[in-house]
């Protein structure tokens, strides 16, 4: 009952072949069975996911319906749920419990969904690898010395190992699609402001967008009808309309172009990566698609305009955390700036800290011009750079990662060679497009690797129709790490 | 040495609005601690600002309201800096493209009319509070978020002023601006009109400025002038001394009386500016624009002027009048039921802001309503009373909130002007007194006033004097 996707698990309660109280005590049976060699939740909601469980089978009972009821769901845990912990894994937040449920959050409860707990991360979405965890690093379900990628790791790795149905994560650089790719699984990063950002404990404000995680195309689609649309509490989400993503699958995907962009195949790419996106470009092909060369010659500038932005926006973010109102506070403290410098300085990790140097010195007075100021230009030029591409394709395809999930501590002394594990990510958030990634196939030790669509502003319909019409043809997203 | 003293305000004003600027939480005075608060204005982890559309369009009032050019595209952004009293860690606040720029407004000082530029009016969110802990309590501080997130603008003036007299009515002619366009009740006690002031001198004909110095604290009128005299002298007597006054910030302690140091330029904070990415760009286009502008009522400048032409009145009473728009209002109302704006003007500068000061009312909680103030008036003028008993009857009006008619009536105080009330009393005073009446028609004609006098005090006072009068030198004059 665990494997089952959302989709069939919908279909499952609807023919009550099992009710979703059974549904949902599989998954946690699931979880007591392999959470210890996967370990990407940071705490489940055991309870109360059951009451919502017996609540669904009351309304499945009444003949209402609603898209996700009695789903069993996962949340990374830097989305806020009314009444339970959510602590962005970080010592600061450890304890914090949200007086009011995010937005999202909000969504999948109305819809009838029983969220069973909150999946780790790296503190604040801060890390490609699950390592800045407070809590514990998360491990990859296909290969237990390996990380499950980041930040949304414990999301991914939940999905991957059959923990929930599906998962909620959050993508601000690649934190949805990288972890997606290094764990086998479909991710999707909507376009900015398709999903309302309240709730969500911000990293880059303008970079940072929720997202489904989910073991099919067909199922993210799901997931985007509910969590998808306009909210007035996030003045940053948009008035568009918001179209049934489900519908869409089913459109026709020959003749669309795929924009093949020559910066994404250089030589910092592992070549079993490389030819496993190539023949998954094959396989669109035999779909009825037409490939064009594309150029986006700004890309390599990408890596360090997100380090500035983002860093940039996240120092001031987290200025809140100062130990006043809640959270933690270091009692060794007996004035206010002791109290300031000490409670962050033992609340937040290495990482955390490392990025609110950095922004906080982009935005000094006397540098603001020559790294934010670029920065933002930049980003311009980024934006730009897809938007000419997209006068000669409908879609670009690229890898998810430069390389499949790497070791655990392998990257853990060198930030550098963290960041660019997300090269091919960033790009996307910070021209504000949707970017899907779906499994295209393995290495030779067995590791996911995954293809990344880009689309144009609000078009996830074309890359989530592209994604599902490629899913129909192939089996990469139908195999289970063993566990 | 003479200096010449340059002055620039910058001045708080708290929006009128019924909730705060980027959460539905009221914004009510007084309220226990930490009462009208919610996740957005604690800046919890997840909450996004969303911009209250009236504040913005109270901001918009008094851009319009001074004659500064609205900004068609606007921007917020984040101030960074670290006080308990700040939840996010940053105020949100407009620096680059704020809702107001290149605006004036129109000073009287001893009769000069002098133009004040405003350089820039722009949107932000005010801070909390703290309290301190007193006696076992020592050493503890308190965090009170009520205010944290009330809607402000900051209305940012030319260094245009030349004395502390100027800085006073420049603020005087804004508060009544504020007041009149419904922006802010400009109440100094609860912090919604706040000043500070940058102070600097130069030698009389030098063009360029000298090192300022920013006055914080300024919280009452009477405080703004002393403290600025206070800071001229300071500086003039560095100058005197050879020294140059250095750039910082001080503190206007008005226990003492004077100013103390806060921190200097290079304790400033660097505050990190950067595009607030949470809030969208706010455009506003012309429609809107036209149609805050035709809320703006009349303005107290305009009025004053057409006071003195329409009404003939002096500029003096026409400033006064229009301090204020109830006051305004007070007296308009009172001329458009009884057509003499001088009398009506003094009867209002006069007795009754005599009482209203005594009371520590304001107009429009008179309890003597503009209806009753002509009810007396017109008592006058049909010779029912003098305008001395008027005197009397109005305090009566104001303590009681009876019509003076009423008070007349009961209190017997109209006055006698029936002839054969007053032959019975002049027959009486003339009988008692036939040695003044030889005088009187000796030539002594200025002793009528003693009979006038006399038969006044017999009528307790009551008599119509003129009548008295016109009845005793008939009776003199007779053989
Ligand atoms: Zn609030």
């Amino acid at each position: 009952m665990h494997r089952s996707t959302l989709t069939q698990a919908k279909e499952g309660l609807k023919k009550k072949q099992f009710s979703a109280l059974e549904l949902t005590e599989a998954v946690f049976k699931r979880i007591d069975q392999v959470e210890d060699n996967v370990k990407a939740f940071v705490h489940l909601t055991r309870e109360s996911a059951l009451y919502q469980a017996k609540e669904a089978d009351r309304k499945i009972a009444a003949g209402e319906d609603a898209p996700l009821l009695g789903i069993p769901l996962a949340l990374k845990d830097l989305i806020c749920t009314k009444g339970a912990r959510t602590t962005c894994s970080s010592r600061y937040l450890d304890k914090f419990v949200a007086p009011y449920d995010a937005t999202v959050t909000e969504r999948l409860k109305r819809a009838g969904a029983v969220i069973i707990g909150k999946t780790n991360m790296d503190e604040f979405a801060m890390g490609s690898s699950n390592e800045n965890s407070w809590h514990h690093p998360t491990l990859n379900p296909w290969a237990r010395d390996r990380v499950p990628g980041g930040s949304s790791g414990g999301s991914a790795a939940a999905v991957g190992a059959n923990e929930c149905m599906a998962a909620l994560g959050s993508d601000t650089g690649g934190s949805i699609r990288q972890p997606a790719s290094f764990c086998g699984i479909t991710g999707l990063k909507p376009t900015y402001g398709r999903v309302s950002r309240f709730g969500l404990v911000a990293f880059a404000s303008s970079l940072d967008q929720i997202g489904p995680m989910t073991k099919t195309v067909e199922d993210a689609a799901l997931l985007m009808n509910v969590i998808g649309g306009k909210d007035p509490l996030d003045s940053t989400s948009a008035e568009n309309a918001l179209p049934d993503f489900t519908k869409a699958l089913k459109g026709e995907i020959k003749g669309l172009k795929l924009g093949i962009p020559k910066e994404y195949f250089t030589s910092g790419i592992d070549p079993e990566v490389e030819q496993a996106v190539r023949e998954a470009i094959k396989t669109l092909e035999s779909l009825g698609m037409q490939t064009v060369e594309v150029s986006l010659p700004h890309t390599d500038y990408a890596v360090a305009t997100y380090y500035i932005l983002a860093c940039a926006e996240a120092s001031t973010n987290l200025s809140r955390y100062d130990g006043v109102r809640y959270g933690y506070r270091s009692e060794k403290s007996d004035n206010l700036l002791d109290m300031y410098l000490n409670t962050r300085s033992e609340g937040f990790g290495e990482e955390v800290k490392r990025r609110i140097i950095l922004g906080t010195f982009v935005l000094s007075s006397g540098y603001y011009d020559a790294y934010y100021l670029k920065g933002q230009k930049a980003r311009t030029l980024i934006k730009q750079d897809f938007e000419d591409a997209y006068k000669k394709c409908d879609l670009i395809v690229a890898p998810t990662c430069p390389a499949p999930a790497f070791k655990l501590g392998e990257k853990l002394d060198d930030p550098l060679q963290m960041y660019l594990a997300d090269i091919y990510t960033i790009s996307a958030n910070l021209a504000g497009i949707p970017a899907l990634s779906i499994p295209c196939g393995f290495t030779i030790d067995n590791l996911p690797i995954g293809l990344q669509l880009m689309g144009r502003h609000f078009d996830e319909e074309t890359l989530l129709k592209v994604g599902h019409h490629f899913q129909q043809n192939t089996d990469f997203h139908r195999k289970f790490a063993s566990l | 040495m003479k200096y010449e003293t340059v002055i620039g305000l910058e001045v708080h004003v708290q929006l009128k609005t019924q909730t705060k600027i980027f959460c539905s939480c009221s914004t009510e005075f007084g309220r226990p601690a930490n009462e009208n608060t919610c996740p957005i204005c604690l800046g919890m982890p997840g909450v996004l600002p969303v911009l209250n559309k009236q504040a913005v369009e109270y901001a918009m009032q008094a851009c319009l309201a001074t004659d500064c050019r609205i900004n068609p595209r606007n921007t917020f952004d984040r101030k960074n800096y670290f006080y308990p009293d700040l939840p996010k860690g940053y105020q949100i606040t407009q620096l680059n493209l704020p809702i107001g720029e290149h605006g004036h407004i129109n000073i009287n000082v001893n009769s000069v009319q002098k133009r004040i530029g405003i350089t820039r009016i722009h949107m932000e969110e005010d801070a909390g509070k703290l309290v301190h802990g007193e006696n076992e309590d020592q050493g503890k501080s308190y965090v009170d978020l009520n205010r944290t997130g009330t809607p402000l603008v900051e209305i940012v003036s030319e260094p245009e002023m030349r004395s502390a007299e100027e800085a006073r009515e420049y603020l005087n002619q804004l508060k009544a601006i504020l007041l009149y366009t419904g922006v802010s009740d400009c109440n100094m006690e609860e912090g919604s009109f706040r000043c500070d002031a940058n102070i600097s001198l130069r030698p009389f004909g030098q063009e360029p400025f000298g090192t300022r110095t920013e006055l914080k604290n300024l919280n009452s009128f009477r405080f703004i002038q002393k403290a600025i005299d206070y800071e001229v002298e300071r500086q003039t007597n560095i100058l005197d001394q050879g020294d140059k006054v250095i750039q910082e910030t001080r503190l206007y302690d008005s226990d003492k009386g004077v100013t103390r140091s806060m921190r200097s330029k290079e304790e400033a904070h660097d505050y990190r500016y950067f595009p607030e990415p949470d809030l969208v760009r706010l455009t506003m286009d012309n429609e809107w624009i036209e149609r805050i502008r035709k809320t703006i009522p009349e303005l107290p400048e305009q009025k004053r002027k057409r006071f003195v032409t329409e009404h003939d009145i002096p500029e003096y009473d026409a400033g006064v009048l229009t301090a204020s728009q109830s006051m305004a209002n007070y007296y308009e109302e009172c001329v458009a039921l009884h057509p003499h704006p001088k009398i009506i003007s003094n009867w209002i500068m006069g007795d009754l802001s005599y009482e209203l000061k005594n009371d520590g009312r304001e107009i429009e909680d008179c309890p003597v309503a503009p209806a009753s103030l002509i009810g007396l008036l017109q008592l006058i003028d049909k010779g029912t009373i003098s305008g001395k008993m008027a005197k009397t009857v109005f305090e009566e009006m104001y303590q009681t909130g009876k019509p003076a008619q009423e008070i007349v009536k009961q209190k017997g105080l109209a006055q006698i002007s029936d002839s054969s009330s007053i032959d019975k009393l002049i027959d009486d005073v003339l009988a008692d007194n036939p040695k003044q009446i030889e005088s009187y028609r000796n030539g002594k004609e200025t002793i009528i006033g003693y009979f006038v006098g006399q038969v006044m005090k017999a009528s307790k006072g009551q008599a119509n004097p003129a009548v008295v009068n016109q009845m005793l030198k008939e009776k003199l004059n007779q053989p």
